[in-house]
């Protein structure tokens, strides 16, 4: 009986403390959507990437034209042409509809590394915090030697050695955003590993996979994923800069590197035209880039 | 601090062995047999077999990369099998264009960064600070390879001033401080710096934001010091991070010179690089990666080394 009291009380106890941290961490994300919507810019950016993602996941629908059938008789045509909006390529493909596929894989490209390095980075970075002792070791010595190369270069070198196509360059892309990640992931692990909560919750018979499920990721999951929105950015100019070299995504399909590397010599008679994919790629590329410093002021993060 | 030095100079040795250990893998993870890439497809058995064993590639991995290392060493990088020439004859030709091109990136990049970080962290909140804020986020979002044609696109072809390629007049390979030298390094160099300036101005302006918050500068100003004095204070203080920063991105622009110098045929390391993935010629592949990834182990120890020295506040354990 006074087992079954006992058990109540710390139930409700549990559940009085749920509520708190539900309540806080609700006060929180309020706080942080108060921040953001005052942020003009960061909404902008955020409109701006809704709007060309919808564009390029609805391109079937919306594209005007095939985005592989051309015709040598309209090739090059100038931005404004009747019924190529924004011209045409060198083999006479409407451009608008090629830029609106090309998006697809463009952004797929860009982002799927980043995703998956921060998976995989958090794994790794979290463990060797959590740890310590010769894992951090063997985990953050290896991570240095992937510092030792110039991110560009790397990706370049390992992209070269598989040879090009879509999947081999974004795992170059993902294995050079893993190193990063797992140093953030790491620093702020092993900063939250010494508080007072979690010894608490050590102390009152937590596991191990407890403590790292509801007390570390949840404290540095906002940092890591912060960090890794950052990563967008470079991981869309390096991707297309792949393809822009021949190393990622193969002729004919749409791509905006791809695409700016055929027009390359179509700067002497279209320059506008030839310019449009790389527009495209920096229009994404500063959208990200301003979003991820909005979402780091909003979130509160220092990393 | 001696202690310091002298352990950081020594954990650069196994981080430079396994940046070796990297670039020697580099051309084992590449799909198919490495002798795909010297021998004709339709080579006679015996014939591979016998290259096979002349290149050593018949040995455990290890030895073979125990014999590479070797070589490396003493300054031995092979032979290209797209020319037949020794890989280093035309690495440094290679290394010295795109150290020219580099430097005039960095001292382009870090100077105008310097100057709109500071204008930017001393003025915050102000027009001033956002252009500089502006630019500096430009900088970094920008595909260089793209600002690259539409330099070309303006100065090139619809304003004939400056040569859309190369290194010098007629294709030659020999560089000289002239004007027909120099107009060839202005559109690449200053593509190459956009990255570096918006780097370096979000880095100053932060320092110099923190800075001017802190107590001393208030101190400062009250003993009756004003413009300059102030300044320099903060120049002294600044410098220990803000040279760390650049030393880095003068590591990442030798680096990372590949994607602008193919945009202006640029006969740098980068050109090589691009040339010898599609050749397939790996030992150029792995020597021009191995050079300028070692290139970057050295800097980033020097950068440690001189933060170090410059700023007493960082006791490194």
């Amino acid at each position: 009986m006074a087992d079954g009291i006992a058990r109540t009380a710390a139930a409700a106890e549990l559940a009085v403390q749920a509520r708190e941290a539900a309540r806080k961490s609700q006060g929180y994300w309020a706080g942080v959507w108060k921040r953001l919507r005052r942020d003009p810019v960061t909404i902008a950016c955020a409109l701006i990437l809704i709007a060309m993602l919808l564009a390029i996941v609805f391109a079937h629908l919306i594209a005007p034209h095939d985005p592989y059938q051309g015709s040598m008789l309209r090739r090059l045509r100038p931005v404004g042409t009747p019924n190529h909006l924004l011209g045409t390529d060198e083999l006479g493909r409407d451009m608008l509809t090629r830029l609106l596929y090309g998006g697809r894989l463009s952004w797929f490209m860009g982002i799927t590394p980043v995703v998956l390095a921060f998976l995989i980075g958090t794994l790794f970075g979290v463990l060797a915090g959590y740890v310590g002792g010769a894992v951090n070791m063997l985990i953050m010595r290896t991570t240095d030697v992937f510092y030792a190369f110039p991110s560009v270069l790397l990706a370049i070198a390992i992209s070269g050695a598989l040879g090009a196509g879509t999947i081999n360059a974004i795992l170059s892309l993902t294995l050079v955003f893993i190193p990063p990640v797992i140093r953030v992931a790491e620093s702020v692990t092993t900063g939250v590993r010494g508080l007072d909560f979690v010894e608490a919750a050590r102390a009152s018979g937590a596991g191990p996979l407890t403590i790292i499920r509801v007390h570390i990721l949840g404290n540095v999951l906002g940092p890591i994923f912060v960090y890794a929105t950052s990563l967008i950015s470079v991981s869309m100019i390096l991707a297309s800069g792949l393809s822009f070299l021949g190393l990622g995504v193969t002729p004919p399909e749409p791509e905006w590197g791809l695409m700016l590397n055929t027009l390359r010599t179509a700067i002497y008679i279209n320059p506008l035209v030839a310019m449009l994919p790389g527009a495209c790629i920096f229009a994404t590329s500063i959208c990200f880039n301003l979003l991820s410093d909005g979402l780091r002021q909003a979130m509160d993060v220092r990393a | 601090m001696l202690f310091y030095l002298i352990r950081r100079c020594l954990y650069a040795i196994p981080i430079a062995l396994s940046v070796g250990l990297v670039c020697f893998m580099l051309v084992h993870i590449a799909p198919g047999d490495p002798i795909n890439a010297i021998v004709p497809a339709d080579a006679p058995q015996e014939l591979v077999e016998q290259i096979r064993k002349d290149y050593g590639l018949d040995r455990p991995l290890p030895v073979q990369f125990g014999i590479w290392l070797a070589k490396v060493s003493i300054g031995d990088l092979g032979t290209s099998l797209a020319t037949g020439r020794s890989v280093w004859s035309d690495l440094s030709v290679a290394i010295g264009n795109t150290l020219r091109l580099a430097l005039t990136a960095a001292l382009i990049g870090f100077v105008l960064g310097s100057v709109l970080g500071a204008l930017a962290g001393s003025f915050q909140g102000t027009f001033i600070d956002k252009i500089a804020v502006g630019l500096a986020v430009a900088g970094v979002s920008v595909p260089h390879y793209w600002l690259g044609m539409v330099l070309v696109v303006i100065f090139s072809v619809q304003l004939p001033w400056l040569p859309a390629m190369g290194a010098g007049p007629g294709g030659s390979a020999d560089w000289a401080w002239d004007w027909e030298h120099i107009q060839h390094l202005i559109l690449p160099a200053v593509t190459l710096s956009v990255i570096p300036m918006g780097i370096v101005t979000r880095t100053v302006r932060g320092i110099v934001a923190e800075i001017l918050n802190q107590e001393f500068v208030q101190t400062l100003r009250g003993k009756g010091l004003t413009g300059r004095g102030v300044f320099w204070h903060v120049v002294k203080n600044a410098a220990p991070n803000t040279i760390a920063v650049m030393g880095l991105q003068l590591g990442y622009l030798m680096g990372g010179s590949i994607l602008v110098e193919t945009v202006f045929s640029w006969p740098g390391t980068g050109l090589l690089l691009n040339n010898a993935i599609f050749q397939r010629d790996l030992p150029v592949l792995q020597a021009t990666i191995l050079v300028l990834a070692m290139f970057f182990v050295a800097l980033n120890l020097l950068v440690d080394l001189v933060q170090t020295a410059l700023d007493p506040r960082i006791r490194r354990g």
